[in-house]
């Protein structure tokens, strides 16, 4: 006779604090920062890393991530990322932002650390909309997609194209690992924890600015459900946001990760 | 050490590095760019980190990032580039870290020029930017007091855990001056309790300045009001000179309080009996010397280059005991000492029983005063 | 025979997303509506006994809420 034993194939990453998030259920803000937490673990990373938080609806990340962190202000993460790196250049220092933060208001912050070619790690939410606000339009809603700023769809003539992220950081010299990737199925979030994972690579490896763009969901702000807002990201926004590797430092090709 | 002849920023700077400051990150703006060049000159040599940011408004987090890895850092700029700092100091204010930024004022509002002012006396001492908060302010008035006033001022930043400012004009800035520089200053190996550096062996450090629920702001607030409470009792600083027997009390900061003290000297050869008193601390200011002072002198001048910024502080301490007239400059222009003297025996002649706001009067002595000068 | 396993859901983290459920293979998740969390969602739970293990519900969910578990053989020690 065969004996057997319980063998654990997934539980919660030990980077995790037992804390409950504020998150609106199905929001993939917490898909993101669990893959964060997992390979942050798998590389034990965890004692030197610092992330930084943005203004946002990840504004409480630093309560949900088991490590040191602090809150930036709208935008400058990247700023704040940057003073902290370069007094401390041992450790892991990590931003996470969403699309207004780092597309609109922190443009500059962004767009300089990928010049400079600062090592750091950039987490990018892409969820087409201002979340904690309330829903207005980003920098990367839809053309036609309704916010509560853009009541009768946005329209591309009066308020612009949505901003692609990770092809404008592709072409910066500074950066080394430039990916986009999405968060709408199971599939897709094993690829962006991969992506996730290089990233960190890349910065542990010193090959400058690394960032991951997530396209993720917002059901409340959508105002659909939560199955509804995966579709919207696999039919709508991946049109709109090929996902794919924009830059990739050849140093890190054939890594197995 | 021997004095030598220093350059106003290159001596600021220097004074920073010697003072142990570990991040420097700005972004050029005249009258304060030397002190960037200087800094990218020197940091990267020592191991140290400088960044010319892509902005003011990077710059200032950048140093924010940096505080909050428990370093000595700083930014230096100009009066434009400190409004756009604003956002970050008061982010700096609400985490409780240490920061120091220096200040070399410029004419203003708007561009303005870049001819030396004091225009920004509000912004820095009245805070600046957001939110309930005190920012320590420094304001030396010669080369030597502004390099000492760098060391004290990461020495107070630590202490308080508090935002402090220096704050000199572009007088200041590109004067040459004979001075002392310190030694340099072992960099301390001690990390703050607070700093974030990795939650290695420790529970993780946060360092935020949001406090959603307003019981816990109103909790912060209070700790920062009684932490200034501490610090006005503790660290006000100012200058005396010909102060014993003074009638007359002139009031002046930075460039305008030394100035002013020529024309006190020349004063007194004139056999007018008048004095000065240079607050050093601008925040916090040397209030109970005043009040003692108002017990003293016959009548106050102030002397500032801009609109009467500082008099408004004076007033309320002096509370119509003693009558306060008001002389200033604006738009960069820097007062002579004639023009202080003139004003002095004015004052000393005056028997008037002072009025509610000294600009008034002062308005259209300045209007004819340019009139003149035309 | 394939390899049975079973989940643990942590009520103090689901908020009965349902992502879990559109994402399980084996369709044996179900949201009880019997039970609420203590933030007042209804936890999902495991309805079949057909649960293979494979960890897909954990991979989708946002609240790390999940814990998998799956058999595994032990080699019986030879005496
Ligand atoms: C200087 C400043 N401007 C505006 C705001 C208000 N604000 C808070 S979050 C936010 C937008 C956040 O949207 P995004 O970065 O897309 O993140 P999400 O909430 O969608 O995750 C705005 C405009 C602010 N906090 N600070």
């Amino acid at each position: 006779m065969v004996s057997t034993t319980a063998e654990v194939v997934y539980q919660r990453p030990e980077s995790f604090t037992d804390v409950h998030t504020h998150y609106c259920p199905g929001c993939t803000h917490g898909i993101a920062h669990r893959l964060i937490a997992e390979v942050i673990d798998e590389m034990g990373l965890r004692e030197k890393t610092i992330g930084v938080a943005p203004v946002g609806c990840s504004v409480f990340a630093y309560k949900y991530f088991k490590m040191d962190f602090v809150e930036a202000p709208h935008g400058r993460a990247p700023a704040m990322a940057t003073g902290i790196k370069r007094v401390l250049p041992e450790n892991t220092v990590f931003t996470y932002q969403g699309d207004g933060d780092l597309a609109s208001i922190g443009m500059a912050e962004i767009m300089h650390a990928a010049a400079r070619g600062e090592n750091i790690t950039v987490i990018f939410i892409n969820n087409a909309i201002y979340g904690m606000t309330g829903g207005q339009m980003a920098p990367t809603t839809l053309p036609g997609m309704k916010t509560t700023s853009s009541p009768f769809g946005r329209d591309v003539e009066l308020t612009g194209h949505p901003i692609r992220m990770a092809e404008i950081l592709a072409i910066m010299d500074g950066s080394g690992y430039i990916v986009r990737r999405s968060l709408h199925n199971a599939a897709n979030i094993r690829k962006s924890k991969k992506a996730i994972r290089l990233a960190f690579e890349a910065q542990e490896r010193g090959l400058g600015f690394s960032m991951v763009e997530l396209l993720s969901s917002c059901p409340t702000n959508w105002k659909i459900s939560v199955r509804d807002s995966m579709e919207f990201i696999a039919d709508k926004m991946i049109p709109v946001f090929p996902l794919g590797d924009y830059k990739v430092s050849p140093s890190l090709e054939g890594l197995k990760v | 050490m021997a004095k030598e002849l220093l350059k106003g920023n290159h001596a600021f700077a220097e004074a920073a590095i010697r003072a142990g400051v570990e991040a420097f990150y700005g972004y050029p703006i005249t009258p304060s760019s030397e002190f960037l060049e200087y800094m990218s000159s020197r940091l990267p040599s020592l191991g140290r980190a400088f960044v010319q940011a892509e902005s003011e408004v990077s710059a200032i987090n950048m140093v924010y990032g940096a505080a909050c890895a428990g370093k000595r850092a700083m930014t230096a700029s100009s009066s434009p580039g400190i409004s756009l700092m604003m956002e970050g100091i008061s982010y700096i204010a609400g985490t409780e870290v240490p920061a120091v930024v220096v200040n070399v004022m410029r004419g203003g509002p708007g561009l303005g020029n870049i001819a030396p002012s004091q225009g920004d006396y509000y912004q820095m001492i009245k805070g600046g930017g957001h939110g309930d908060y005190f920012p320590i302010v420094l304001a030396p008035a010669r080369v030597q007091e502004a390099i000492d006033s760098i060391e004290l001022a990461f020495d107070l930043a630590e202490k308080y855990r508090s935002i402090v400012h220096v704050i000199v004009d572009g007088n200041m800035g590109q004067m040459m001056e004979p001075a002392e520089l310190p030694p340099m200053k072992e960099i301390s190996k001690e990390v703050p309790d607070w700093a974030v550096t990795g939650a290695k062996g420790r529970e993780p450090n946060t360092l935020t300045s949001i406090y959603l629920a307003p019981e816990d702001e109103e909790v912060t607030n209070l700790r920062l009001l009684k932490r200034w409470k501490e610090i006005e009792k503790n660290e006000v600083l100012y200058q005396e000179y010909q102060l014993d027997d003074a009638e007359i009390l002139v009031i002046g900061f930075g460039t305008a309080g030394r100035v002013a003290s020529s024309a006190i000297r020349e004063a007194r050869e004139e056999g007018i009996k008048a004095g000065l008193l240079r607050p050093i601390t601008l925040a916090p200011f040397p209030q109970e010397r005043l009040i003692e002072l108002t017990k003293q002198v016959r009548r106050i001048l102030v002397v500032e280059m801009n609109s009467g910024m500082m008099l408004d502080d004076v007033m309320k301490i002096v509370k119509g005991q003693v009558p306060v007239e008001f002389y200033g400059r604006m738009g960069g222009m820097t007062p002579l000492p004639d023009e202080i003297l003139d004003e002095i025996k004015r004052v000393a002649a005056n028997k008037g029983p002072g009025s509610d706001d000294p600009r008034d009067e002062w308005i259209p002595r300045l209007e004819g005063r340019i009139l003149g000068e035309k | 025979m394939p390899v049975s396993g079973w989940i643990v859901v942590d009520d103090f983290y689901c908020k009965g997303c349902e992502l879990c459920i559109e994402a399980c293979p084996e369709d044996v998740l179900e949201l009880d509506m019997d039970r609420l969390t203590p933030k007042g969602y209804h936890p999902v739970k495991m309805i079949e006994e057909t649960c293979t293990g494979c960890g897909i519900c954990a991979i989708v969910c946002p609240d790390a809420a999940i814990t998998v578990y799956r058999e595994k053989p032990v080699k019986q020690a030879r005496r």
